[in-house]
């Protein structure tokens, strides 16, 4: 056995740690409900019956369109997310099941989006919402996530679609079932587990991303809740209820969706591992 | 080659799998390719193309080669600027893979321990940060460095280190190291889960065998453990530098486009946007915004490059 002082020390360490990851998050979620006085008096305390009130939650709701924020942000993390899956597994089961001249080179081909950040293709991206007139629209933003989740997605899906046993294809093909039905009907439902990982993997870049709502949906009632916040904040800077209170806004929906879905995402990261 | 794993047991399908590409693996990959060629690839071949022309003020738009790129690399307006945030991106790197991997090796190796009691509560919890956008994580750690608040200082007077407390976000010679130690905080949990995935793939006999031939817990790890893990701290460094190479989020909600004070904070990301869409007195410049892009494109391509000929290849030899 291994000798318990050890242990206790591991323990402490990793206590020690987890009290640095979260501390600042908890310190923001609780002063968010305490009055300003309380804010600055007792930061560490949580709220109480005298300090306890929602008042910058109350503001963050009247000044800007925090509701509308997070709304599309739902609709382009959701449809950005359905529209990966669905054409990732299609692409994923085509290269995977199927040996064809250029396999191999689009193959490579896809792994060029999995390094090179789409980002660096902004300037042209932005000429070409101009054109298309999609500037200020959610539809830029889903087709930029699409192209830039699209490649991990293949990847991923590709790989898990490798294990499944191929028994299963070849009874359907001898059924004179369809390439399309045996992809729709068979293969689509078996990779869900994967596709709660591919959900993880492309959710959380979508959902938190800065750059493309900044630049191709700034304004017109399109922003995403983190371009909304960074909006917000930068206007009612010296109101700590109302800032923390939208920041507490901004953590809650992720925090709730990670804590359910964790093992999920954990297994993805640690896919391959066999213990 | 044109024929198909499984062999079609329809006449009609075999002549058409043999005489043309097939319609329905073109069907399959028609839409990713298609979306992904389109606002993927081809803004980046495009921005490559942009970078080598000129707009004046009609809009009009002229060839000019590499001139871009020696204005970016020689012209006093610009070099100086380039190569401030170039460097400063340098010291993000080294910050991130000396704290950040550190950081998440240990971790790692901790979590790896056998029979760990709460290892995967540990995992989930540390992981947190992550998730969340670094946009927020910029906010909530400029509020509890900011000086008004007070948190910070008595936190540190209460371990003893209440005079080490500066607004070390504001001063110049402390604002980068404390914004990558910011973001260093946030992404700990990925080199954390990938190692600990290595980790828990070497077998178990390797480590006994090790012991039993006399090996303490250092030996184990220096001489068992860490080789079989390079590959993996390969994939860990060349993710961390495309990141790093790429970041923005933070510094704009921080500091703001101008990465301020005095761009101690820039790095290539702000400088690429602030190039591209301007701020104070200058106009952006979408075709000097695509050189911009373009010479971070070769600093990525050089890093990924350097990892796949020259990391990745002789770490191949370890794997399994």
């Amino acid at each position: 056995m291994t000798i318990r002082p050890g242990r206790i020390a591991v323990h402490i360490a990793l206590v020690l740690y987890t009290i640095l990851a979260l501390g600042p998050i908890f310190l923001i979620l609780i002063n968010a409900f305490k009055t300003r006085r309380a804010i600055f008096a007792d930061p560490l305390g949580l709220p109480n019956a005298q300090t306890l009130t929602t008042i910058g939650f109350d503001r963050v709701f009247a000044n800007s369109d925090f509701g509308l924020y997070f709304f599309n942000s739902l609709t382009v993390t959701v449809v950005s997310l359905v529209l990966i899956v669905l054409i990732g597994a299609m692409a994923a089961w085509a290269l995977t099941e199927y040996r064809f001249r250029g396999s191999t080179i689009l193959s490579l081909y896809l792994a060029i989006g999995i390094m090179v950040p789409i980002r660096l293709g902004s300037v042209s991206i932005l000429r070409m919402m101009v054109e298309l007139n999609l500037v200020n629209t959610l539809t830029a933003l889903i087709l930029v996530y699409v192209a830039q989740g699209l490649p991990l997605a293949i990847l991923i899906l590709g790989e898990f679609i490798q294990q499944i046993p191929k028994d299963l294809r070849d009874a359907a093909r001898c059924d004179g079932v369809s390439e399309y039905r045996i992809f729709f009907s068979i293969i689509l439902p078996l990779i869900s587990p994967a596709i709660a990982t591919v959900a993880v993997f492309t959710m959380v870049p979508v959902w938190n991303d800065l750059w493309f709502p900044l630049i191709l949906a700034p304004g017109d009632g399109k922003q995403t809740i983190t371009l909304g916040v960074q909006q917000f904040i930068g206007q009612y800077v010296t109101d700590w209820n109302a800032v923390l209170a939208s920041l507490t806004l901004a953590i809650a929906p992720v925090l709730v969706l990670y804590l359910l879905f964790s093992r999920y995402l954990v297994r993805g990261l640690t896919a391959g591992a066999v213990k | 080659m044109t024929d198909l794993t499984a062999p079609s047991v329809h006449s009609t399908d075999v002549v058409s799998a043999r005489s043309r590409f097939p319609v329905h693996i073109a069907v399959f990959l028609a839409p990713a390719l298609a979306i992904y060629t389109l606002f993927s690839i081809y803004p980046l071949i495009d921005t490559i193309r942009l970078s080598l022309y000129a707009g004046d003020e009609t809009g009009a738009r002229s060839f000019v080669g590499l001139r871009n790129f020696y204005t970016l690399l020689t012209d006093p307006n610009w070099s100086g600027q380039f190569w401030n945030a170039f460097t400063n991106n340098l010291i993000f790197f080294a910050i991130h893979m000396v704290v950040q991997n550190g950081i998440g090796l240990g971790l790692a190796m901790l979590l790896s321990l056998p029979r760990l009691i709460g290892g995967s509560v540990y995992r989930t919890l540390i992981f947190l940060p992550t998730m969340l956008s670094v946009v927020i994580i910029g906010f909530i750690w400029q509020l509890i460095l900011n000086p008004l608040w007070g948190i910070a200082p008595s936190l540190l007077k209460a371990v003893g280190l209440g005079s080490f407390f500066g607004p070390w976000l504001g001063q110049e010679s402390t604002a980068l190291l404390t914004v990558s130690l910011i973001s260093v905080w946030q992404f700990v949990g990925i080199p954390m889960m990938l190692i600990y995935a290595a980790l828990l793939n070497i077998p178990d006999d390797l480590l006994d065998a090790a012991t039993v031939d006399g090996a303490g817990p250092f030996s184990v790890f220096w001489f068992v453990r860490l080789p079989l893990i390079l590959p993996t701290l390969g994939v860990v460094s060349i993710l961390t530098f495309v990141a790093n190479f790429n970041a923005f989020d933070l510094i704009y909600a921080i500091k703001g486009a101008l990465a301020g004070p005095n761009f101690s904070t820039d790095i290539l990301g702000t400088f690429f946007y602030r190039t591209f869409f301007g701020f104070q007195l200058q106009v952006g410049s979408p075709t000097m915004g695509a050189a911009v892009a373009t010479a971070m494109l070769v600093i990525i391509l050089i890093g990924v490059l350097i990892y796949l000929f020259g990391v990745q290849r002789r770490l191949q030899r370890h794997t399994f």
